[in-house]
């Protein structure tokens, strides 16, 4: 970890309270309004627009293996979303992923 | 319904979601612990934060050398969607005191806002009750969050390589992920930011990420609103 204790304590605290003012702020301090329909609509996409965004380089370029693509990783992604998608379930998508991944790795090397 | 059992039956009603949390939690305490990340820190992020993706989006990010205000920016954009919770649930607890609405919105995460949403379709419990359960479906969750990215953080450095631990984060992100991408608005939003992250990798770390966050939302709405003008959204 490169960053300096103080720094990583900013983001905890930093995170805590964001994520909290994020949670509390139609509950407490803006009351019984409604949210504009253009604002929940982008709403409604934050996680499946932020995380693949995140994991995609990681699964393309890992760095296990110093960035060079890797096949049991490419296959434990798609195994992943493919179970997690079909099975509308997170715990049967990292199953899936788990399994080919140690697969792959065992037989792939 | 007494507030003492909307309590308990909230709290009945989340123990289906421990055994994805249990894994879950376990893993971020294993990842931080791997990452090099004390045990005091570690765990005042599962109790600070208590989101989970944002706390992988923040250790992720941290760890390819992000800057401070790039692991803030990026892991609280995955929280947006917190707000629209606590907008939700302002027609059944809005009218609730404040240091209650404090104690709700500490609470408020995907499992107890989907609960908490489904019971009050369903039941119409008077408000101290509709308080109760949320806390109460609350409860057990925060208490397995806690406990096991403690276990998670004090066996992580001792598990080996070959279990290639360092996939742990995409597969667990992939697999949140793909039962969410239930409309054509929320696939293309998924394939816009994969596209745009690629595209932007060679940005300062955690830039990338917001830019395609920015963009996947724009095209998740767009594509909603198209659908709807063509009459095929729900």
């Amino acid at each position: 970890m490169a960053l300096s204790t103080g720094w990583i304590w900013v983001i905890i605290l930093g995170l805590g309270v964001g994520t909290f003012l994020i949670r509390f702020s139609f509950l407490g301090l803006i009351g019984n309004r409604e949210l504009p329909p253009w604002l929940l609509r982008h709403l409604r996409y934050t996680p499946v627009a932020v995380l693949p965004g995140l994991v995609a380089p990681l699964v393309l370029w890992p760095d296990a293996t110093g960035g060079t693509p890797d096949t049991a990783r490419l296959l434990a992604a798609a195994a992943t979303v493919l179970a997690g998608y079909f099975a509308r379930s997170m715990l049967w998508g990292m199953l899936a992923g788990i399994a080919v991944l140690y697969a792959g790795l065992y037989l792939i090397g | 319904m007494t507030p003492r059992a909307a309590f308990l039956r909230g709290a009945g009603h989340s123990l289906p979601f421990i055994i994805i949390m249990v894994p879950f939690s376990m893993l971020f305490g294993v990842v931080a612990a791997e990452a090099g990340l004390p045990l005091a820190e570690t765990l005042a992020f599962s109790v600070m934060v208590v989101a989970g993706a944002s706390q992988f989006t923040a250790l992720q990010l941290m760890q390819d050398g992000a800057s401070v205000f790039m692991v803030l920016a990026a892991s609280l954009a995955v929280n947006l969607r917190l707000a629209m919770y606590s907008a939700a649930l302002v027609p059944y607890l809005g009218a609730a005191p404040l240091w209650q609405r404090v104690l709700i919105a500490y609470c408020n995460v995907d499992q107890t806002y989907t609960l908490a949403q489904v019971e009050y379709a369903r039941r119409d419990h008077p408000l101290p009750a509709r308080v109760a359960y949320f806390i109460g479906s609350a409860t057990p969750l925060f208490l397995t969050w806690f406990v096991f990215t403690w276990v998670g953080a004090a066996v992580g450095a001792q598990i080996p390589d070959a279990f290639a631990l360092d996939f742990a984060v995409p597969i667990a992100f992939l697999a949140m992920v793909a039962p969410a991408l239930r409309t054509a608005a929320h696939k293309a939003a998924a394939v816009t930011s994969v596209a745009v992250a690629l595209a932007f990798a060679w940005l300062p770390s955690g830039l990338g990420v917001i830019v395609a966050g920015l963009a996947a939302m724009a095209v998740g709405a767009q594509v909603e609103l198209w659908l709807e003008r063509h009459g095929k959204w729900r």
